[in-house]
């Protein structure tokens, strides 16, 4: 299979891209601190996750003529070389770099690392894979590993792997369809090895090339995945889908056609969407051009919980943003840990156009959902490249987060008194909230608001990471992933959960029947907003 | 700027969990903000103080000009370190002048440890004693140690009781029976023998500790037997496998596994095995990945909770984001890409060394990228180590070089900042893997950080 090096064949927006990389590059090899604004060089701290060569994931089925028609002039050698140099080569008149590994004649010693000289994958992640020194804190950290005997863990999957198929008679071993894309590792690797990037393009290209297309496997992660299209066909009749989803007898089929557990409960699908609500309500209620956002708010809480995203746009409203809901498809999330990367590509198309003309009008985004947040700040610059996404990802943030950093908000909740009647929470934090410095945000923001009593329970994983707990083959290790959660939230005092993420919700209301809610709703109360 | 504290820290280990609890029973808001995931996880589990002392001057003049590593002349040679220590307090004297110890003194070592002993509860041991305890690990070396886990008390040098070593197949990186070796060789007090026994091998070849921990936790089943049960069976027929001198046979009195005897139950792991072996149970500390040490990370994270500390991990502190009148206000702190302020009135910076990442280095030079402070080190880059790999490698004791407050000062022995202090790692001066004494240092210096920058903070 054929990928590209270019984005769709405009070569401003590719000159553009290589500016921002290269600037990137500089900062992590201990250039300048990025965007503090101080200006003063100082020497790079290695930043999670992002402080490796972008990389790049074009589909290649005839979605980019233009790119095709670039290349084909330069013959397929320029098509298939990886980008090795991060963007150090210029488009120059088609001239052979350094990196390149040809037979250039002007080597320019400050253009190229010695690694450079080497031929790389589709994704060079050279670096990231030198960067591992073996300490295993990835495998210390893996929730699958601890529980499942087939599992080799995140070293093996990420770095040892990456360094295999450098071969090309290398196959991805198929065990990476059981890494769950929980991202602990990224947070546990002390020498920031961009490990979920490289699970993200092995089980892409595992799914590309190795998986047959017509098994079930496939269909079910590939329905499983593209949740918002199921969603958005049974929000048309959500009663009847919710029932009919849950009806006896067509789970019964559904496991033994489709492989999804009949033991979990589909969610229930909302009479009135999020969007639907929002357009009734004649959208925004505050305008401000000096406070802005944008709300990302994902297929759940459009869907299946709209309560969510009212309780976005009333608190928002309360400090005086002006939000808007610009057209929006799936963040990708449930793509990448399936491995469907061509369809993750073709949501970010339209997440990042929409999204990058509400920054252009004065926005920050912000998201309700920790995965939906990730995908968009880490996973898309990751995995593709697109004109804006850079922008996006430097521009986005959770809702709570966003809040913290910009708003009095301990202020506010002091002067709002807080609750009449206590209310006690068994707070999980969901592992892409980790990731983002997030997991402590939720419990400290209410630490002391009277009549709120909430208590964390604990580090683990919820054991369901998005469609992981979906499939049949992986429901038991879900549920033994989740058994500590579980008996942590019997223990809390609080006998409703809460969380940011709709899927650890939806595992914490199956292992303990208990109510779950997000932190906005709880703002929400709290605030009066 | 919303985000704001009394005192920041910066880290994740032990000394930033000492300096911000420390900090907070000084009354002081605290937050403290850690890159990854805490390098605990990393950490033997192991608390040392000081272990040796050792030599600062080779046994003979070096050689004039630059060290030659890989050319075909002498290497220079350095004595053997002076040790090991019975009481780590009374080599603090004869460490270099510029060693944290003795910048910020022995009780300040006394204190930390006592902050230790109350952190950590009844899961160590040592807090009875000024002196050091001798711990086996899994090299088969025997380490000197202020404190030491619970689970690995019954496995002391000291102790006289024959000793069964307990060992897999599976598990590569430690060798019972080469474990056993050494330690006789070592002249330890008692009769040893290591064996290697099935039962890791239902496990895949590769499996992770956190596995074998798991499966003991919840004593799932192996092949239809409970897990602790089938462990028991199969280390039982070793019982027996200890000679003693005159060629008598023994039954042994205590038995070692690697550490990795359950995690959140390990307590409950060890006394059922004890009770089915009828023999003492105890755990062998290991180089990571390391439960002892994701035990101690689990435990002082929960202190902190405890104490009313905000934490946070996943995002790194950047840089300096605003200061001025020699006091810095804010720190840059990146949030996937676009930075946040993070304001304090005093700072503690617990970023670690150059392994912990603490301090950055390149061919140019070592630099602490965080404030920019001062990194005392030679210019020429052939003068940062020595021929001898044990010899005292002048990069080892690279660092920032704290004032009695605890405050790093630049390179005429002027204060960099009034409101930022260091601790751990980070602090040079030590050369803590051939003294033994890193978490030592990061205890000493971070109840002075902590403290003075409470202090500082309240005014």
């Amino acid at each position: 299979m054929t990928r590209h090096t270019e984005d769709d064949g405009d070569a401003g927006d590719a000159n553009g891209a290589n500016e921002r990389s290269g600037g990137r590059d500089q900062g992590s090899g201990g250039g300048g601190c990025g965007d503090c604004g101080c200006g003063e060089p100082t020497p790079g701290v290695p930043e999670a996750g992002r402080d490796e060569q972008p990389s790049i994931f074009v589909p290649d089925e005839g979605e980019v003529p233009d790119a095709e028609a670039a290349s084909a002039g330069d013959g397929d050698r320029d098509a298939d070389r990886a980008a090795t140099d991060g963007g150090v080569e210029s488009a120059s008149g088609g001239a052979e770099s350094a990196t390149g590994g040809t037979d250039s004649t002007e080597l320019d010693p400050d253009a190229y690392d010695p690694v450079d000289v080497f031929p790389g994958g589709d994704l060079d992640l050279r670096e990231g894979a030198d960067s591992c020194y073996k300490c295993t804190s990835c495998d210390t950290s893996c929730p699958v590993a601890e529980v499942d005997d087939e599992f080799p863990g995140p070293k093996f999957q990420g770095p040892e792997q990456w360094r295999l198929k450098r071969k090309d008679d290398h196959d991805i071993d198929e065990s990476i369809t059981s890494c769950s894309n929980c991202m602990r590792c990224d947070d546990a690797c002390p020498s920031s090895v961009p490990l979920s990037q490289m699970h993200n393009e092995a089980r892409g290209q595992f799914v590309e090339r190795q998986m047959e297309k017509l098994s079930v496997e496939y269909i079910r992660n590939r329905i499983l995945a593209n949740y918002r299209t199921s969603a958005s066909l049974a929000s048309m009749f959500p009663r009847t889908a919710s029932f009919a989803m849950n009806f006896g007898p067509a789970r019964w089929a559904m496991e033994k056609v489709m492989g999804i557990p009949k033991e979990r409960d589909f969610p229930e699908f909302a009479t009135e969407t999020f969007r639907e609500w929002w357009k009734a309500r004649g959208g925004a209620q505050v305008e401000n051009p000096d406070k802005r956002v944008a709300y990302f708010h994902g297929c759940y809480s459009n869907y299946n919980t709209p309560e969510v995203g009212k309780a976005m746009v009333r608190v928002y409203e309360h400090f005086g943003y002006e939000v808007m809901v610009p057209p929006q498809k799936c963040s990708g999330t449930p793509m990448f840990a399936n491995g469907m990367l061509k369809d993750a590509r073709r949501h970010a198309e339209t997440n990042v156009e929409n999204l990058v003309e509400a920054i252009g009008e004065g926005a920050d985004v912000i998201a309700s959902c920790t995965s939906c947040s990730m995908s968009l700040r880490q996973e898309y610059p990751e995995l593709f490249d697109l004109h804006g996404i850079e922008d996006l990802a430097e521009h986005t943030f959770e809702a709570l987060e966003y809040l913290r950093i910009h708003e009095d908000l301990e202020g506010e909740l002091d002067a709002a008194g807080g609750l009449d009647d206590e209310r006690a929470f068994a707070y999980h934090a969901p592992c892409h909230a980790r990731n983002q410095g997030l997991s402590r945000q939720a419990v400290e923001t209410f630490r002391d608001v009277d009549g709120v009593k909430m208590e964390d329970v604990g580090d683990s994983c919820s054991g369901i990471s998005g469609t992981y707990g979906w499939k049949e083959e992986k429901y038991e290790k879900s549920m033994e992933i989740g058994e500590e959660m579980f008996e942590h939230m019997e223990d809390a005092e609080g006998e409703v959960g809460m969380t940011e993420c709709p899927t650890c919700a939806m595992q914490m209301e199956h292992g303990t029947g208990y109510e779950i809610e997000h932190p906005l709703q709880l703002l929400e109360d709290t605030l009066g907003a | 700027m919303a985000i704001t504290s009394d005192v920041l820290v910066v880290g994740g280990g032990l000394a930033a969990v000492t300096a911000a609890v420390s900090a907070a029973r000084e009354g002081a808001d605290v937050r403290l903000v850690s890159h990854k995931a805490s390098t605990l996880r990393q950490a033997s589990g192991l608390i040392d103080a000081l272990g040796y002392v050792p030599a600062t001057e080779p046994a003979k003049p070096l050689r004039d000009g630059p060290p030659t590593a890989g050319r075909e002349l002498d290497p220079d040679e350095w004595p053997d370190p002076e040790g090991p220590l019975a009481d780590p307090f009374e080599g603090i004297d004869r460490l270099p002048e510029s060693h944290p110890y003795r910048i910020v003194g022995g009780d300040a070592l006394r204190d930390g440890l006592d902050l230790f002993d109350d952190l950590a509860g009844d899961a160590y041991r040592g807090g009875h004693t000024e002196r050091n305890a001798l711990v086996p690990t899994f090299g088969g070396a025997v380490k000197p140690t202020a404190r030491y886990p619970a689970a690995a008390e019954a496995g002391l040098a000291s102790d006289d009781r024959p000793m069964l070593v307990v060992g897999f197949r599976s598990l590569t990186e430690y060798d019972a029976r080469a474990f056993a070796g050494r330690l006789e060789a070592a002249g330890v007090p008692f009769d040893v023998a290591g064996a290697e026994v099935e039962f890791a091998e239902a496990f895949r070849a590769d499996a992770k500790i956190t596995r074998l921990a798991k499966a003991l936790d919840h004593d799932e089943a192996i092949d239809g037997v409970p897990a602790r049960e089938a462990l028991a069976k199969a280390v039982s027929p070793h019982l027996h496998d200890v000679v003693d001198e005159d060629g008598g046979v023994d039954r042994v009195e205590r038995v070692g596994f690697p550490a990795f005897l359950g995690d959140d139950r390990g307590d409950e792991v060890r006394a059922e095995l004890a009770d089915r072996l009828g023999a003492d149970v105890f755990e062998i500390p290991m180089g990571p990945p390391s439960l002892p040490g994701l035990r101690l990370e689990d435990r002082l994270f929960d202190a902190l909770d405890a104490e009313g500390v905000r934490f946070e991990t996943g995002n790194p502190v950047v840089g300096v984001d605003s200061a001025s009148d020699g006091r810095v206000e804010a720190v840059a702190v990146d949030r996937k890409g676009r930075t946040a302020p993070y304001g304090a009135d005093a700072f503690v910076l617990a970023t670690g060394g150059l392994v912990g990442k603490g301090l950055d280095s390149d061919r140019e030079g070592a630099r602490e990228p965080v404030f920019d402070l001062y990194v005392d080190q030679p210019d020429d880059r052939y003068e940062w180590f020595v021929d001898d790999a044990f010899g005292d490698q002048p990069y080892a004791r690279f660092g920032v070089r704290p004032d009695e407050r605890c405050r790093p000062t630049d390179a005429d022995g002027a204060v960099q900042y009034e409101n930022v202090f260091a601790a751990g790692g980070v602090v040079g001066g030590a050369d803590a893997a051939r003294e033994k004494s890193a978490s030592g240092v990061s205890l000493a210096t971070g109840i002075v950080a902590g403290r003075q920058a409470a202090t500082e903070a309240n005014q």
